[in-house]
């Protein structure tokens, strides 16, 4: 029984991380909370639906497809509402606002497109077989759920840490006025870190779509909720910590639906996010935003 | 005539009643604004208030001004205990925390027996009048314009130009900031109160997000620098929508892109600190023309 919950666990962390990844990288480099982030999360379960549903589309390109809408959700995000916000000084809560009016949009027209009913990927897409890795049971969709979380991850980290544009963006991150000094196309930096970011949530979005097997046009709301809670959680515009934070609310999740209620599951974010705050606001790994004078 | 003034009155009477509400809704985020703080959770206050007036009226017999007072007190309260750990942060603290707030109090509304759960609460006595709704907001408007000239005032606009400057200056801006965000989820809770005694029946839903988002543009396209810009908003969202029902399920996106035009193109509102001059000159031109 407690073994079954560490694989449903591990499931949920993965999906929570690869979403939290990409917001905690937003604020990192944009100094941006996108309020936008669980709407183009729901953008990429709905993308990805609609290539299994009406494309046949495998697993790979669905996920392909998703991140590629999503993906571009995030440019024309930062093209159309925040980007504008950067150049001209402006109140620090405005670019904020100007993306909880896109979430709004985009939740409001997916509302009017799909309604309000929940959507299913088709019963046999992943086979329902399970594996048995050192006593746990794991379902076929549950790895395949934390292989592709964990490779994305990896493929970021390496992106970040390794490649010409992952150095610009750490440079940007770190400041940039300075970057911009050096030559780094600090507005294409920008861009491309919301695209990326998006696209992230974007695959959450779909493996999410699995993992409960239901798509609904409120699903942005809770994860933004989570989202939230994560990244205060490992830490803002820290990488490590959303990897850290995802687990860490999986877990409490899980546990505490399977040995305490389910009633307040929604509120479990919450929770954490509130001790966290009381207890060490800069997060596990993190630093504390301050305004600068 | 008279038939048709009160046929009219039938018909609009409880939108003209939300005029009022949201006017307040829309005041009680503009506090926190004018500090530079942004509380995405004045919608579950509302909702906090509005289950305590209401189930203090319907299973206590309370007399209706006590419940909307202490349907004000417990948003208070709640809002000093969420703000005093997360304002001692920066500005994107609250918005974060009070938006997971907003989720809490749907899911403890949800899941208790005394307010109906997901059925709501049927039957709240019709007790609210015109003009309970017009002295609340007289007292409102009363205390913003003593506000903006008081010691207070002045703090939270000093917190809000610069955070650092004014706490190096010596002023405590945690506890001002902590004081303005319990100020506005009083004002929300009493707004809920009222709302409560005249919609006859609340229901967790309407205190959630969207509700929340409604009550930020009501600010942001009438503008935070005035008291005028929010009541200026207010008014102006709350009677559009009816003009608006053609769009059904769309009308939200409208809010939407309000907020996002107006954070563009239009950072201080409609309703501004230049606006007055602007409209005396305008008017002298005339006269001299």
């Amino acid at each position: 029984m407690f073994l079954q919950q560490i694989a449903n666990a591990l499931a949920l962390s993965a999906v929570y991380s690869l979403f939290a990844i990409g917001f905690t990288l937003i604020f990192g480099v944009l100094e941006v909370i996108t309020l936008a982030h669980g709407a183009v999360f729901m953008m990429g379960a709905f993308a990805g639906l609609i290539a299994v549903t009406k494309f046949n589309a495998g697993l790979a390109s669905t996920l392909l497809v998703s991140m590629i809408v999503s993906g571009l959700a995030g440019y024309l995000i930062d093209l159309i509402a925040v980007g504008p916000l950067r150049k001209r000084k402006f109140h620090h809560l405005a670019p904020m606002i100007a993306t909880i009016g896109c979430a709004t949009i985009i939740t409001s027209t997916y509302q009017g497109i799909f309604g309000a009913e929940a959507y299913r990927f088709p019963f046999d897409f992943v086979p329902s077989t399970s594996y048995d890795i050192v006593g746990i049971q794991l379902t076929l969709l549950q790895l395949i759920i934390i292989g592709i979380s964990l490779f994305l991850m990896v493929v970021l980290i390496f992106f970040l840490n390794k490649t010409r544009w992952g150095k610009a963006v750490r440079a940007v991150a770190e400041n940039p006025r300075t970057a911009a000094l050096l030559g780094i196309p600090v507005e294409q930096v920008f861009r491309l870190t919301m695209s990326i970011s998006s696209a992230f949530g974007g695959a959450a979005g779909v493996l999410t779509g699995l993992n409960f097997n239901t798509i609904h046009t409120f699903m942005g709301g809770p994860i933004l909720h989570r989202g939230i809670a994560v990244i205060i959680l490992g830490g803002m515009g820290d990488i490590r910590g959303a990897m850290a934070g995802g687990l860490i609310l999986g877990f409490s999740e899980i546990l505490s639906v399977a040995y305490i209620s389910s009633d307040f599951r929604d509120a479990i974010s919450f929770g954490l996010l509130f001790l966290i705050l009381l207890v060490r606001p800069s997060g596990i790994f993190g630093k504390v935003i301050e305004r600068k004078g | 005539m008279p038939e048709l003034i009160t046929s009219f009155w039938q018909t609009y009477n409880t939108l003209f009643y939300t005029v009022f509400v949201h006017g307040m809704l829309a005041l009680s985020i503009y506090i926190t604004l004018s500090c530079g703080q942004l509380s995405l959770g004045n919608a579950a206050f509302m909702g906090i208030g509005a289950y305590t007036a209401a189930l203090l009226t319907m299973k206590a017999g309370a007399p209706f001004g006590i419940s909307l007072i202490a349907g004000g007190f417990l948003p208070a309260v709640v809002a000093l205990i969420i703000g005093i750990p997360t304002l001692r942060l920066s500005g994107v603290y609250l918005a974060m925390a009070t938006l997971g707030f907003g989720e809490v109090v749907r899911v403890v509304i949800l899941n208790m027996e005394i307010t109906g759960g997901s059925l709501g609460l049927n039957g709240v006595p019709l007790k609210t009048e015109l003009w309970h709704l017009i002295l609340v907001m007289g007292i409102l408007i009363y205390f913003f314009i003593k506000l903006r000239n008081s010691r207070f005032g002045r703090i939270l606009e000093a917190i809000n130009e610069d955070e650092v400057a004014a706490s190096v200056m010596g002023i405590r801006a945690t506890y001002y900031k902590v004081w303005a965000f319990a100020i506005g989820a009083f004002i929300a809770g009493v707004a809920g109160g009222l709302n409560a005694h005249f919609t006859f029946f609340i229901s967790p839903r309407e205190y959630g997000f969207e509700p929340a988002v409604d009550i930020l543009t009501f600010a942001v396209l009438g503008g935070t620098r005035t008291l005028w810009g929010p009541l200026a908003g207010s008014t102006i969202l709350t009677i559009l929508p009816e003009l608006f029902r053609f769009l059904g399920p769309y009308r939200l996106a409208l809010n939407g892109i309000i907020l996002v035009l107006v954070v563009l193109y239009l950072p201080n509102g409609i309703v501004n600190r230049d606006t007055f001059t602007n409209l005396k000159r305008f008017f002298k031109k005339e006269e001299n023309a």
